[in-house]
């Protein structure tokens, strides 16, 4: 399988190494993966602000950089969700990209997804040594049905313990730019999702989305919170020790 | 109602900061969202919903159609239906009814569009006494307060502020038992039905093939204002309209499931044409006064799905940043996912511009709503609209536009990135977290912001992997 890895724009400039270990994973998976270098960001930003025509102008570079790829994946919903639910909308009016975009967004996925539904990983090469909890991030789980599939695969790495938070599916507060326009709201909103995590006693809060990641562990660590690790999924199912060299 | 929703941001803040209303707001996500989840359980929400969404659109689709066969099968049991225009038009015609027939005093069964009319002023103006009867809008009243949710009213209010409030107005001894709290508003509303001369009411739904009006009620005040005095009037919007009473008994089996985690309410009141000779109660008179108020622009619009509304508050109730602020931050008659796109709808885009871009977008309206109204979709719908009106601030159209920019120009974005990166890399410092940022206080004001890792995983990548092969650098 051919596989086109699209880090998003947060994963290559805030966290690389969540990067290399979605390659690792893919990879372990016995894909063929692609990263091709020109990639930037699928216009997510400005397609939720109203800019509807710069946000056009990433997605044609985007269906152009992959889809030579048989698959593309991305280690987030949020922009894995924006390629195959919001691009076909997105040239609703330009029926001379509909194909082009509609053959995108349907081989195009979230990573832990793509894993268990297309690439059946039977065994994921992290370890654990510890509790965590599952965060689920909105649009993974409301855009593409991301729920089980991060679960299942956290399930096979060994000597980890899944211990659910009270309102997982709970949005945290992030929302992009909602979350500095509105930061008073977004704060609110996040700790209360920080209440939640810390009240499941467990070492780390897991999750699938950059965004949520960024958000979270920012209050927390506002909060005084040190100890709580905020891992995305593809850390802990590669071996997040590994990648922190 | 006056219109606040430019001030959401000051608003907002404002009740971030009020501990009575947090506690108010936890109870009412704590109460309403696992009670509506309980009895949704006891059908098919998906396939039922669908059915209630195409129920919905297909009157919309024809509403021309079904509110001229409305007005038909109305007038034939005696019914005057009135067509209003504006929330004026709608005060116009309540009054000159009440001119006409000698009305001195009104009650009031919970009406959201008498809300957008500001009704109660409009009557008071006139001479006319108007009391709210439902408990929930009685309690405003008398505070002088507008609703703050479209189905639990007073929900910002806690219990021991009600007690202050009626110990004030009603100069009682001053009670916190809800039950006491309860028998003194029904003390003192009981002898106001009987003295009304008529009696206001909204209309959840309106049936076409019967001509009748439908209230969704919990305490019996409906029922009182619709039977006991000589004058009924029904308010509502022109979008309330619905094919049959099959119709109706499909969107009732989610309204009170959605609304309040009812399996059905406690009164369905159905009301068909006025008092006949032989019936024992009812009006001598029924009005049923439909508002346009900006529907029929919204139905022309790329908003239109809005109008499937059947006012259940589900989206509110289960939205984060209601949860967080209340009703009252939003600034006019409709808080939360609906009246994010209502209150910009109805009053101007240019005079509520936060409103559409309240929402983190997570879609826990969405996946609850009762007729599937894409709300996240709606909302941005309004932020490209204002966006190409060039309403939004200069600093955000400008960032935005940038981005757009710098992301098309993978080299020099490359470039820039890796220098960006790197700084903020060395402002994180050892701890790998920036406490302020001096474009970003939005963030940091409540939250660090993580640094990143210093190195761009483009780069990263690129080192391990030289030379990438044509295809990897991409076709872009």
């Amino acid at each position: 399988m051919r596989v086109g890895l699209f880090v998003t724009c947060l994963v290559d400039l805030m966290r690389p190494r969540i990067g290399f270990a979605t390659l690792r994973l893919l990879r372990s998976a016995g894909c063929e993966v692609v990263v091709p270098g020109t990639q930037t960001c699928c216009g997510q930003p400005g397609y939720n602000s109203g800019d509807r025509a710069g946000a056009k102008k990433l997605a044609q570079k985007m269906v152009a950089e992959f889809e030579h790829c048989e698959y593309i994946v991305a280690p987030s919903g949020s922009c894995a969700g924006m390629i195959r639910v919001h691009y076909p909308e997105l040239f609703a009016d330009a029926p001379d990209w509909q194909e082009r975009v509609q053959a995108l967004a349907a081989k195009t996925y979230e990573l832990t997804d793509f894993l268990v539904r297309v690439a059946k990983l039977a065994a994921v090469p992290g370890t654990f040594a510890g509790s965590i909890t599952y965060h689920d991030s909105c649009s993974g789980l409301r855009e593409l049905g991301v729920q089980h599939q991060p679960r299942a695969l956290l399930a096979k790495v060994s000597g980890l313990t899944l211990r659910e938070m009270d309102e997982a599916q709970a949005c945290c507060g992030f929302g992009g730019a909602f979350a500095v326009k509105f930061g008073d709201i977004s704060t609110r909103i996040v700790d209360v999702k920080c209440d939640r995590i810390v009240q499941a006693r467990t070492d780390a809060v897991v999750l699938g989305d950059l965004g949520c990641m960024l958000n979270i562990e920012g209050r927390l660590r506002r909060r005084g919170d040190s100890t709580t690790r905020v891992l995305h999924v593809a850390e802990v199912l590669a071996g997040v020790e590994d990648e922190r060299s | 109602m006056q219109v606040a929703s430019m001030h959401f941001k000051s608003r907002a803040s404002e009740k971030l900061a009020d501990p009575h209303l947090r506690a108010a707001l936890d109870g009412l996500k704590r109460r309403f969202v696992p009670g509506r989840a309980a009895v949704m359980a006891e059908l098919d929400f998906e396939a039922t919903r669908d059915a209630a969404a195409a129920i919905r659109q297909r009157a919309l689709d024809h509403l021309d159609f079904f509110l001229e066969l409305f007005e038909r099968n109305a007038a034939a049991r005696g019914t005057v239906v009135h067509w209003a225009e504006t929330a004026q038009d709608v005060n116009s015609i309540v009054t000159a009814i009440a001119r006409e027939h000698g009305v001195r005093k009104a009650v009031k069964s919970k009406s959201m569009v008498s809300e957008e009319c500001a009704l109660n002023d409009a009557l008071e103006a006139a001479g006319i006494e108007v009391v709210e009867t439902d408990l929930g809008e009685y309690i405003l009243q008398l505070g002088h307060e507008p609703p703050s949710h479209i189905i639990a009213p007073v929900i910002h209010k806690t219990r021991d502020q009600v007690s202050d409030l009626f110990a004030e107005k009603h100069r009682t001894a001053r009670k916190t038992d809800i039950e006491a709290l309860t028998r003194e508003a029904r003390e003192r509303l009981r002898p106001r039905f009987l003295d009304a001369d008529m009696g206001i009411t909204g209309a959840n739904f309106i049936v076409a093939e019967t001509g009748s009006t439908l209230i969704v009620t919990n305490e019996g005040n409906g029922r009182m204002a619709t039977t006991l005095p000589r004058i009924h009037v029904a308010i509502t919007g022109i979008e309330k309209v619905v094919p049959t009473l099959e119709d109706v008994a499909t969107l009732m089996r989610l309204l009170p499931r959605s609304a309040t985690g009812q399996s059905i309410s406690n009164y369905v009141s159905v009301t068909t044409g006025t008092r006949a000779h032989d019936d024992l109660d009812g009006p001598e008179q029924f009005h049923v006064i439909l508002l346009d108020g900006g529907r029929s622009t919204i139905l022309a619009s790329e908003v239109r799905a809005i109008l499937r509304c059947i006012r259940c508050g589900a989206c509110m109730n289960h939205c984060p940043v209601y949860q967080s602020v209340g009703g009252h931050a939003y600034g006019w008659v409709y808080p939360g996912p609906m009246g994010s796109v209502l209150t910009p709808s109805y009053v101007g885009i240019e005079n509520a511009l936060d409103l559409p871009h309240a929402s983190t977008l997570c879609n826990q309206c969405g996946v609850v709503c009762p007729v599937k109204i894409p709300l996240p979709e709606l909302m941005r719908k309004l932020r490209e609209r204002q966006y190409q009106r060039g309403l939004r601030p200069r600093h955000e159209r400008t960032a935005l536009a940038l981005w757009a920019w710098l992301a098309s120009q993978p080299r020099l974005y490359a470039w820039i990135t890796a220098v960006g990166v790197k700084v903020l890399a060395w402002m994180g410092g050892k701890r790998g977290t920036i406490a302020r940022l001096p474009l970003g206080r939005g963030w940091t004001g409540g939250r660090d912001m993580p640094a990143p890792q210093g190195k761009t995983f483009r780069a990263l990548y690129a080192s391990k992997h030289t030379p990438l092969s044509p295809r990897e650098r991409g076709r872009g």
